[in-house]
């Protein structure tokens, strides 16, 4: 069945990146989850898609051909930057900073896709994620995003991890927690950009925080959790990309189905444990 | 007369034009357990976050370690314990070694490792609050009590010379209470860290505390225990009695 895989360029790059995102998105998404940003997550795919449109839109308009990819990052880099400031203007509505740039985020796409002329199928995939998208420069800046991530997140774990359990407490020990947490969130969106190809702008965030749910169930510990996340999100990345092909269904669908049904299994399995459990007190 | 630790010399400090402390000047000594109390709004948490440096005074000096807070560079010297038990995230998913290296974070500093001697001081600190039974246990899974005690771990992994402690025995019952107050006597006395405790348990807080300062507004006490036992009702009436008929008084 991997055969295709390895056979085809598209295919081999689709699911190195694949590979590649199956690590990251979880990787990103265990510190998502535990601060509750996961709404975050979510606007800035938003984000990302305008910047997308807006790529497509200069490639009809002006008729050069570069990946929309670059223009998504920028905006989604812009973003993250635009959620802090509204977040540290309103300080106690921070969750206003959401809608606000969520909307905006999908107002600039409707603009921009109907100036280039509507929906096309381009638009249709990265919406929803494709197996036949990724180009070997699409690899190359995919892979170079992983590189940074995974860098940043290994040099500054003890930093990250110190902010999420306790912010209070990590302030007043002098780490630098604005700072950390502005690093924190370009280095989410430039997640959200590097999966965009593969699952969609509509599902990047549930790659991002379903793995993590269910690792969250059965894990003791914050490493093992995270462990366990990218565990989870490699297998619904490399099932789901497999069986999407061989379906002709987006990925973006059958990895999240995949990662939904890894999530119904670690609930089921914490549930009969538990009440084995409870059978031998009993 | 030993080294001041912390100094707060005539310090004001407003909330949104709401005035909280008013002329508050106090000295904390090295070595001493000190325990602050006053009546809820009295400004005793206010005034543990201008020593932390989260809320800044609209006059006054506050010096650390006999250096100005501006310029005071060594916050690991200061353990903080707040009231955790009742608000930190209880579903969080790290283990209680986890939770206690956190301490050591600021300490060890950007693009440092936690190596082998580091693990193992974490692993002290856990022992010293007889926790390591669950070192590895997901924090969430203890009890209040337990989760607390974890928490004064990760302020001692630093080995703090200053330990500011707001309210930390709440939700905790009795006989773990006194067991808490018998580590922070250990802890005064073996190791010389300097307390702060802000409690509204005077019972027992005067068993161990060497000073104990009454803060509503303004400072109203300032004595060891001895003395603050032998204060007769009209005075603690007028300590705890209402922030605004006292306040009207001073006027
Ligand atoms: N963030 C804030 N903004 C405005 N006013 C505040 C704020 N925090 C506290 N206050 C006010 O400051 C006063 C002192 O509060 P503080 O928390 O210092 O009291 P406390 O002595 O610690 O009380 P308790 O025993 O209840 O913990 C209170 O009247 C409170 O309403
Ligand atoms: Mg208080």
């Amino acid at each position: 069945m991997i055969a295709d895989f390895i056979q085809y360029d598209f295919l081999r790059y689709t699911f190195l990146t694949g590979i590649l995102i199956g690590i990251i998105a979880p990787l990103l998404g265990t510190f998502i989850v535990v601060r509750r940003l996961s709404l975050i997550a979510d606007s800035l795919s938003h984000v990302t898609l305008a910047g997308i449109a807006f790529g497509l839109m200069m490639e009809k308009l002006l008729l050069i051909t570069f990946s929309p990819l670059y223009s998504g990052m920028a905006f989604s880099v812009i973003g993250s930057i635009g959620i802090e400031k509204l977040r540290s203007v309103y300080k106690n509505y921070q969750e206003l900073a959401i809608p606000i740039i969520l909307s905006t985020g999908v107002g600039l796409s409707v603009i921009f896709i109907s100036v280039a002329n509507g929906f096309n199928t381009d638009l249709f995939g990265y919406l929803f994620g494709s197996v036949s998208a990724v180009s070997q420069n699409d690899f190359l800046l995919i892979f170079s995003i992983f590189i940074i991530v995974v860098g940043i997140i290994t040099i500054f774990y003890k930093e990250l991890f110190t902010l999420s359990f306790d912010e209070e407490h990590a302030t007043i020990s002098g780490i630098h927690t604005k700072r950390i947490h502005l690093l924190f969130i370009v280095l989410t969106s430039l997640v959200i950009a590097a999966s965009i190809r593969i699952v969609g702008v509509l599902l990047v965030s549930a790659l991002m925080t379903l793995p993590v749910a269910a690792a969250m169930r059965i894990s003791k510990g914050f490493k093992q959790m995270m462990l366990l996340s990218i565990l989870f999100g490699e297998i619904s990345v490399i099932i789901g990309i497999v069986s999407g092909y061989y379906l002709s269904i987006p990925p973006g669908g059958t990895i999240v189905m995949i990662a939904v049904t890894i999530l119904l299994l670690s609930i089921g399995y914490k549930r009969s444990r538990k009440s084995t459990n409870e059978m031998r007190e009993a | 007369m030993s080294e001041p630790i912390v100094t707060m010399n005539n310090i004001n400090f407003t909330y949104e034009n709401k005035p909280i402390l008013k002329k508050v000047n106090f000295e904390i000594p090295k070595g001493k357990f000190m325990g602050l109390v006053g009546p809820n709004g009295g400004g005793k948490t206010t005034l543990i976050k201008l020593i932390l440096g989260l809320l800044k005074p609209d006059e006054g000096e506050i010096k650390l370690f006999n250096t100005p807070i501006e310029k005071f560079q060594h916050r690991e010297k200061i353990g903080f314990v707040s009231q955790k038990a009742n608000s930190f995230n209880a579903g969080f998913p790290a283990t209680v070694f986890e939770v206690v290296s956190t301490g050591l974070t600021a300490k060890l500093g950007y693009f440092k490792f936690m190596k082998k001697s580091h693990r193992e001081q974490v692993l002290a600190a856990i022992e010293m609050v007889d926790m390591l039974d669950y070192a590895f246990e997901n924090i969430g899974n203890l009890s209040g009590g337990q989760q607390q005690r974890v928490f004064i771990a990760r302020a001692l992994v630093n080995e703090p010379e200053l330990m500011i402690l707001d309210e930390p025995t709440v939700g905790v019952d009795q006989g773990n209470v006194k067991r808490f107050y018998e580590l922070l006597d250990k802890l005064n006395k073996e190791q010389q860290i300097t307390m702060l405790l802000v409690t509204h348990d005077t019972g027992i807080m005067t068993e161990y505390a060497t000073d104990i300062v009454c803060l509503n507004r303004t400072l109203h006490f300032h004595g060891n225990p001895e003395e603050y036992s032998s204060l007769s009702d009209e005075d603690l009436s007028l300590f705890y009695g209402h922030p605004v008929t006292t306040i009207a008084h001073e006027a």
